[in-house]
């Protein structure tokens, strides 16, 4: 009985196995060969040309920018909702996923209907006679683009970590003399650290890898590692190229994955 | 009190940003004419984006592709719960971090490995492909809903029905499975929104001449404002306020 | 009398226009056991929260030593709680948990290293600071609560239910080990509990409480010997309460039998509750008896046999070490003092305050 139950685990090990770790491998494989199928690090070592380069540095400073962003608007966030009654704050956690219901796509482009030349913030602008202001294709139209789409996973890990935390361990806190600030910086903080992680993580990765929000308001531009890569596969097609900057982006991918792995595991989170 | 006021400011603070983008979007659909410059109400847009075809096919192409994936997704990741539940050890952590890779990869590296898979083995581009990359992140989705569920149930219910005489199938199906559907169903929920929500990895692994609305939109806002997807946004966004609302009602008279 | 260290002055909180406590008042004094006994939602724990700082009194005041404290914040309070399920900081390690008051506070960390060494000692656990709260037992955790608490030197420690987490085997270890701690640290131990069991073993002082109110407060010999009221009698130990008449002093009526009693001063023909301690009835040969009845069920209890006799619609309860068979004739006796006279309640939640608690 047991066996035949653990064989129904087998199909989707084969589906994971052909469409999750092969697809993976292609990957190394295209990353480190060339077109005639010879091994070269070339690929990989592309994204030292001052134009990947460029582009990744600038990818991480935006996506860097967007989670020290998301991080601050939702701690206060996420502690006000603790702080609230189960309903209530049910209710505005609700009201705060609503958007992120809406297609991506769609999210992306009210902003661009927003900040874009004619759009209607210039025209504001302009019926005010006030000089206008035109945030399309900056660094900061793409943050705030980013910020808008991934705030929801910063805030909801916060939430739940926050969510987790028994008062009487707060109060056992208070009661052992700590004041307010004490009490948030050794207890809710440290606490809350695996939350933290997690929300990082999830804001950080797409952040890093996107290509929609900075095509869509980066009004040509902005090239971020997303675009080029995205363009070596669609237009320039030179997939090892492409594959060869992927792996490299991977590695980033890779080590927030591991830190997130690691605070998962322990749970709690074990020191800080 | 001061702190009070202070957290209902910053709640409302953003609120304002989370819905500012999203009023101004669908006040103005109603325009007429283009550009950030009221002048007068209309339904053009509306008009236009039913008379397009094509908006319309993408239109049923997602909700297809969402419905299928979903369901096979949903069949398959049940299915794997229950093998997976009898596992153990290593074998099973392994197998989890296998089932967490496509939810923690990016989206692009994803789409991407997908689409070289598919022309290295051949299959040519179009539903078939699109279903696999959709199945393939859907499936994480429904273990990690149904795996709780698995658990929670008492392996002592399942023995009390065989030790009644029940063939260990019947007893599966009788005292087993209804504990798990309200996992199934959040499951088979989560996919079909995660499907329908799509765009990254449907953008590298369709065909040529398909088109999700995802995809569509993709192509169509590219080039600058497009009203008609203003009045998109705003069919989307009033259909899955009425679908929220009230399925948390259901949600609320369930548990009265 | 001595000075109270603590006194709640006709102290009411309400949550949600529902009354946990009403108008009570409390007097605790230096280094004593006070427990405060009853079920849950007596307002036993908000008593203690008040105490500790964790919640306000409507109305009324707390003073600790002279001084006006009820709207001072916990963290200066010079008081220290156990919290139920212990809410160790499960981030920190065993010494940071215990350090955590003392680094607070600013001492030395020589004194802080002498004061966990100490701490752990005290409690058993010499040898644990670099283990994680999580991978210590229920009672080993529950420890390492009163560690942290009493490495501060409160004057006074709050317990809420600390060992109601723990198993049975667990729980009466503990009760030994807080007994020892209370007597080695000289401090007032104030606790919550709904065992009845652990307030007899422990306390000093037991302060009986009900819907707000406190019903009695004594000694545990008194609080089980004398109970005041029905509700205290029937919450302390088992007891036979049956309505009776005091013809006047010292004889009372119970089921058309007149017994002598030791009670005086409740008038004459007044309609009052009888208590009798189960362990109290005696059972004999019908012939010598006061009241005669029928054995309807026996159960073997270890040290003694619990017994039901009805006699006359009324069930008692007795505990006796000869068992007499199901079906029996028996006849039950009961000594004069053994008789328990309380007068009747006016009301559901009528106040009884003892004035002799404390001797």
């Amino acid at each position: 009985m047991a066996k035949n139950r653990k064989l129904l685990a087998a199909p989707y090990l084969i589906w994971m196995i052909a469409f999750t770790v092969i697809p993976l491998l292609m990957i190394v494989y295209y990353g480190m060969t060339n077109r005639d199928g010879a091994f070269t690090w070339d690929n990989v070592m592309a994204m030292a040309r001052p134009e990947h380069l460029g582009a990744l540095l600038l990818s991480l400073k935006l996506s860097i920018s967007c989670t020290v962003v998301c991080l601050l608007l939702s701690y206060p966030l996420a502690m006000i909702l603790r702080g609230r009654g189960i309903n209530q704050s049910s209710f505005i956690v609700f009201l705060f996923i609503l958007p992120m219901w809406m297609n991506f796509l769609l999210r992306t482009y009210a902003w661009l209907n927003l900040l874009d030349d004619g759009g209607i913030l210039y025209t504001i602008c302009e019926n005010l006679g006030i000089p206008t202001i035109s945030l399309i294709g900056t660094n900061t139209a793409i943050i705030l683009g980013m910020v808008y789409n991934f705030l929801p996973f910063m805030v909801l890990p916060l939430y739940n970590a926050l969510m987790k935390i028994d008062q009487n361990v707060i109060n056992a806190a208070k009661d052992l003399g700590a004041n307010q600030v004490q009490v948030f910086f050794r207890i809710i903080l440290p606490l809350s650290f695996p939350g933290i992680v997690s929300g990082v993580t999830m804001v950080f990765v797409p952040s890093l890898t996107t290509f929609v929000v900075s095509d869509l308001l980066g009004a040509r531009k902005i090239m971020l590692i997303g675009n080029i890569i995205e363009q070596e596969f669609s237009t320039a097609d030179n997939w090892y190229l492409g594959s060869g900057l992927s792996l490299v982006l991977m590695i980033f991918i890779l080590v927030s994955m591991a830190v997130l792995n690691h605070y998962d595991k322990n749970g709690e989170g074990t020191s800080f | 009190m001061i702190k009070k006021i202070c957290s209902q400011i910053y709640i409302t603070l953003i609120f304002i940003f989370l819905y500012a983008p999203i009023v101004t979007l669908i006040i103005f659909s109603f325009n007429q004419g283009k550009g950030g410059q009221w002048r007068g109400f209309s339904l053009e847009w509306y008009r236009e984006l039913f008379a397009s075809e094509m908006i319309m096919d993408a239109l049923w192409n997602t909700l297809i592709i969402a419905v299928v994936s979903a369901i096979i997704a949903t069949i398959i990741g049940t299915i794997s719960c229950i093998g997976l539940n009898s596992l153990r050890g290593k074998a099973k952590s392994i197998y989890l971090s296998l089932n967490n890779i496509p939810m923690l990869n990016s989206e692009l590296v994803t789409g991407l490995s997908l689409m070289l898979v598919f022309i290295a083995f051949g299959i040519g581009f179009g539903y078939p492909t699109i279903l696999i990359a959709h199945i393939t992140f859907c499936i994480p989705y429904v273990i990690l809903s149904v795996m709780p569920r698995m658990k929670q149930t008492d392996r002592s219910t399942y023995e009390a029905a065989v030790d009644l005489g029940a063939t260990p199938i019947y007893a599966f199906f009788k005292v087993v499975f209804p504990e798990l559907v309200p996992g199934i169903l959040s499951g088979f929920l989560l996919s079909f929104t995660m499907s329908l929500d799509d765009f990254i990895i449907t953008y590298f692994t369709r065909g040529p001449g398909i088109n999700t609305l995802s995809t569509l939109i993709y192509s169509e806002v590219r080039k600058g404002i497009k009203p008609s997807m203003n009045a998109l946004s705003t069919i989307m966004f009033v259909s899955v306020l009425i679908l929220l609302v009230v399925s948390n009602r259901k949600k609320k008279d369930g548990m009265e | 009398m001595r000075e109270p260290l603590i006194d709640l002055k006709n102290i009411t909180k309400s949550y949600d226009g529902q009354v946990i406590l009403d108008d009570l008042s409390l007097s605790i004094h230096e280094n004593e056991f006070v427990t405060l006994l009853g079920p849950s939602g007596c307002g036993k724990t908000t008593t203690l929260r008040i105490i500790g700082g964790f919640e306000t009194p409507d109305m009324g005041q707390v003073m600790f030593h002279g001084q006006d404290i009820t709207n001072m914040p916990p963290h200066k309070r010079n008081l220290n709680t156990v919290f139920q399920k212990y809410a160790l900081f499960t981030h920190m390690n065993i010494a940071e948990n215990i350090a955590f008051g003392l680094k607070i506070k600013g001492k030395s960390k020589a004194y802080i290293q002498d004061k966990i060494k100490y701490a752990l000692k005290l409690v058993n656990l010499d040898g644990y600071e670099k283990r994680m709260p999580d991978s210590l037992s229920g009672g080993q955790q529950q420890r390492i609560a009163i560690a942290r608490a009493i490495v501060n030197e409160p004057k006074v420690l709050l317990l809420d239910e600390p060992l109601g987490a723990l198993d049975l085997k667990m729980r009466q270890d503990m009760q030994y080990e807080l007994i020892r701690l209370k007597n080695e640290l000289g401090i007032t131990f104030i606790y919550v509990t709904h065992d009845q069991e652990e307030a007899l073993t422990m306390s000093d002082t037991i302060v009986v409480m009900n819907q707000g109110y406190i019903q009695q407060m004594g000694t545990p010999e008194k609080i089980y010997n004398e109970p005041e009221n029905a509700f205290v009698a029937d919450f302390i130990g088992e007891s036979n309460i049956l309505d009776g008449t005091m013809i006047w002093d010292r004889l009372v009526e119970i089921l058309g039998v007149r017994f002598d009693c030791v009670d005086t001063g409740f008038g004459t023909n007044r309609p009052v509750d009888v208590v009798i301690r189960p362990e109290d009835v005696i059972l004999l040969d019908p012939e010598r008896a006061q009241l005669k009845g029928i054995v309807t069920s026996v159960i073997f209890r270890g040290v003694h046999y619990e017994m039901s006799v009805e006699v006359g619609g009324f069930v008692w309860k007795v505990h006796s070490t000869t068992m007499f068979p199901e079906g029996t004739q028996v006849g039950i006796r009961v000594e004069p003092s053994n008789i328990q006279i309380m007068n009747k309640p006016e009301s559901e939640d009528e106040e009884a305050v003892s004035r002799n608690g404390k001797k």
